[in-house]
């Protein structure tokens, strides 16, 4: 394979999540209708931004080459603190909410760094004992929200004609985005993830920088738990199974290696972007009426699509390696 | 007796007890033992013939699927795949006894195939599995995820997300038979977990098996077939997977593809890591999955029988799987 060639396959490996968006985007627009209307974009953004705070936390555990199997229950346990304390106000309800998803994420840093177990069996004990957590605090049945409080505008509101669920995500990303590109901490993050042993014989503080990883996607969780009991007016302990699953399929889609090391907070939401657009463009495939596909292929959909992406990355990564030997 | 694979020849001229390494050895049997005897003194009617039978029957499923699951492990892998083989098998059977897939010249016919190819088709998947972590080398918790995601999917396309119920005693032995008092599903766990303690201990699969887990490149190096070993074992998980979900479904006399091994993959790594397998490979014990599926078992039975609601009793899980890997850790130093 001459040079010229590998470039296209590497631009292709890093853009390529972007160009499937954009081309969805653009067969959505030819084939529908109010395809790319207010409304409709609107809601999708509205409905994404909690499952694009989750995977925003997990992008990050991601490229440190760790796994947080948590973040689903902990979102549920953060939509039901937040619904028992909205009717206290906007804000005792949102910061009750990431306070519960900081104490998971809280748990898993300690029990990752200080106890030194498997980010994955780490997670999936604290993914059961949050689950628990909710049920509990929530008499095992949903919480309805207060809706004088004004509580419900963090998830159904606009603010500058956006969705305020949309607003926050940005800002998340926004946040996510400078702090792994510009700061020493996301350079940490990075070196972590590309070989542990050798950050830490660097002198890069790899255990805090781990701890505050978990901790934040923990925080991420309990935001996007503050924002599905706001939009569905109910906290909901069982709520959130298999969050933690599409989220690392976001991540993956978006290009952000498993192994560690490399990874990009924008193509983690273009990914959460192309999974949650299949849905919507089931629905509209739906509507025009030639075929009728139940709310069950979404889940074929999205796990071919995974598979398509999975497989174009390992041929990617075979040339390269081809190439480098 | 913890089959092990690291197991260290007696030093010369020091015969006394090392509790350490009784500890690391039977430490999930003596947790066992003592759960029970604790159940004899506050639990009212512990020492029944149906507390037995409630605790293995709950048990049964997961035992199956942790023993491939044990396995898949063993040799560094990990398989998220199997509640959604569970649900495919699961929705297969009916729809073929039923013949709403091909019209049966026999019944007996429809319930032969209602046992195999529902099993043929899980295994078959879980080959997949592996195929795509040996031949695409895709990470097994990436490539498992994909059948994870799209598997129960596609077992609620097959059904449109309907109910099956059924009555077919003959297909349900499976599930609800018994001989000689003993639940059929039992004897089975036990036949499977004693097949696979033997293979992984006896059999020179087992040793590659272990092999590939320890260090797969040293592994490739003594020129054990690799690739076909790892799609072996993906196939094993699969395919246990798939009489899971038979039994699962004989067990309810209903198949509904929402529910049929729904959050299986969890409980079975929580097995197998209370059990005191690796979860990075190499180390691996199958009689240990079996006390640590009984363990878990054992304590959300405890808990409920004593009254504490269920939501508490996943806490109480989530703690015992923490400190089953740090006390494993601890000794391992």
């Amino acid at each position: 394979m001459n040079p010229t060639t590998l470039k296209l396959f590497q631009g292709i490996g890093r853009y390529g999540v972007l160009l499937a968006l954009v081309a969805l985007i653009l067969f959505g627009w030819v084939r529908y209708e109010n395809f790319l209307g207010a409304f409709n974009v609107l809601s999708v953004l509205r409905y994404n931004s909690m499952f694009a705070l989750v995977a925003l936390g997990t992008c990050f555990v991601i490229i440190t080459g760790g796994i947080d199997l948590s973040v689903g229950s902990t979102a549920a346990l953060g939509s039901v603190v937040a619904a028992l304390l909205s009717p206290y106000g906007v804000l005792p309800g949102l910061l009750g909410g990431l306070a519960a998803g900081l104490a998971v994420g809280a748990c898993n840093a300690f029990i990752i760094t200080r106890l030194n177990i498997l980010p994955f069996i780490t997670t999936l004990a604290t993914m059961l004992a949050a689950s628990g957590c909710a049920l509990l605090l929530a008499g095992n049945q949903s919480v309805s929200v207060s809706y004088e409080s004004g509580f419900t505008e963090l998830g159904q509101g606009d603010l500058l004609g956006f969705p305020v669920p949309a607003w926050i995500a940005l800002v998340a990303y926004l946040v996510g985005s400078l702090v792994l590109n510009l700061t020493s901490f996301g350079r940490t993050v990075l070196a972590i993830g590309g070989n542990e042993d050798a950050a830490r014989l660097m002198g890069l503080p790899a255990n805090r920088v781990k701890a505050l990883v978990y901790l934040a996607s923990g925080g991420l969780a309990g935001l996007a738990g503050v924002i599905l009991a706001a939009q569905f007016g109910a906290g909901q302990p069982i709520e959130g199974v298999g969050w933690e699953l599409f989220a690392i399929a976001a991540v993956v889609v978006g290009g952000t290696l498993l192994t560690g090391g490399l990874g990009s907070v924008g193509s983690t939401l273009a990914g959460v972007l192309l999974l949650g657009l299949i849905f919507n463009i089931l629905n509209f495939e739906n509507g025009l009426g030639w075929i009728s596909l139940s709310a069950y292929w979404q889940s074929v959909i999205r796990g071919a699509f995974l598979l398509l992406v999975v497989a174009i990355q390992a041929r990617l990564s075979m040339r390269n390696e081809e190439m480098a030997s | 007796m913890a089959e092990s694979a690291t197991t260290l020849p007696p030093a010369q001229g020091a015969p006394r007890f090392d509790i350490r390494l009784a500890l690391t050895r039977y430490g999930a049997w003596i947790a066992l033992a003592l759960l029970i005897l604790v159940n004899l003194a506050i639990t009212p009617n512990f020492a029944t013939w149906q507390t037995l039978n409630v605790n293995l029957t709950q048990v049964c499923t997961i035992v199956i699927v942790a023993v491939g699951m044990t396995l898949v492990i063993a040799t560094g892998g990990i398989d998220l795949s199997v509640g959604a083989l569970m649900a495919i098998a699961g929705a297969l059977a009916p729809l073929i006894f039923l013949g709403k897939l091909f019209p049966l010249p026999h019944p007996a016919v429809g319930i032969a195939l209602a046992f195999v190819v529902p099993v043929l088709v899980a295994a078959a998947l879980g080959w997949f599995n592996g195929w795509l972590v040996t031949r695409l080398r895709i990470q097994p918790i990436i490539a498992t995820l994909v059948l994870f995601i799209a598997g129960r999917g596609i077992a609620q396309v097959f059904t449109n997300g309907n109910l099956q119920v059924f009555n077919l005693p003959s297909f349900q032995f499976i599930g609800l038979g018994r001989v000689f008092g003993i639940p059929f599903q039992a004897i089975l766990m036990v036949v499977i977990v004693a097949a696979a303690a033997w293979m992984l201990r006896r059999t020179v699969f087992g040793r590659q098996i272990l092999a590939i887990g320890g260090n797969e490149k040293a592994a490739r190096l003594a020129g054990i077939p690799v690739v076909s070993v790892k799609q072996r074992v993906y196939l094993i998980s699969g395919l246990l997977s798939g009489i899971a979900g038979l039994i699962v479904i004989a067990r309810n006399s209903a198949a509904d593809a929402n529910l049929v091994g729904l959050g299986m993959e969890l409980d079975a790594i929580a097995a197998v890591a209370v059990g005191g397998t690796l979860l990075t490979g190499g180390r691996a014990t199958v009689t240990g999955t079996l006390v640590g599926a009984l363990i878990i078992q054992l304590v959300r039975y405890t808990l409920l029988a004593n009254g504490v609601p269920d939501a508490a009793a996943l806490v109480a899980k989530a703690v015992i799987i923490v400190l089953a890997v740090w006390l494993q850790r601890q000794s391992h130093r």
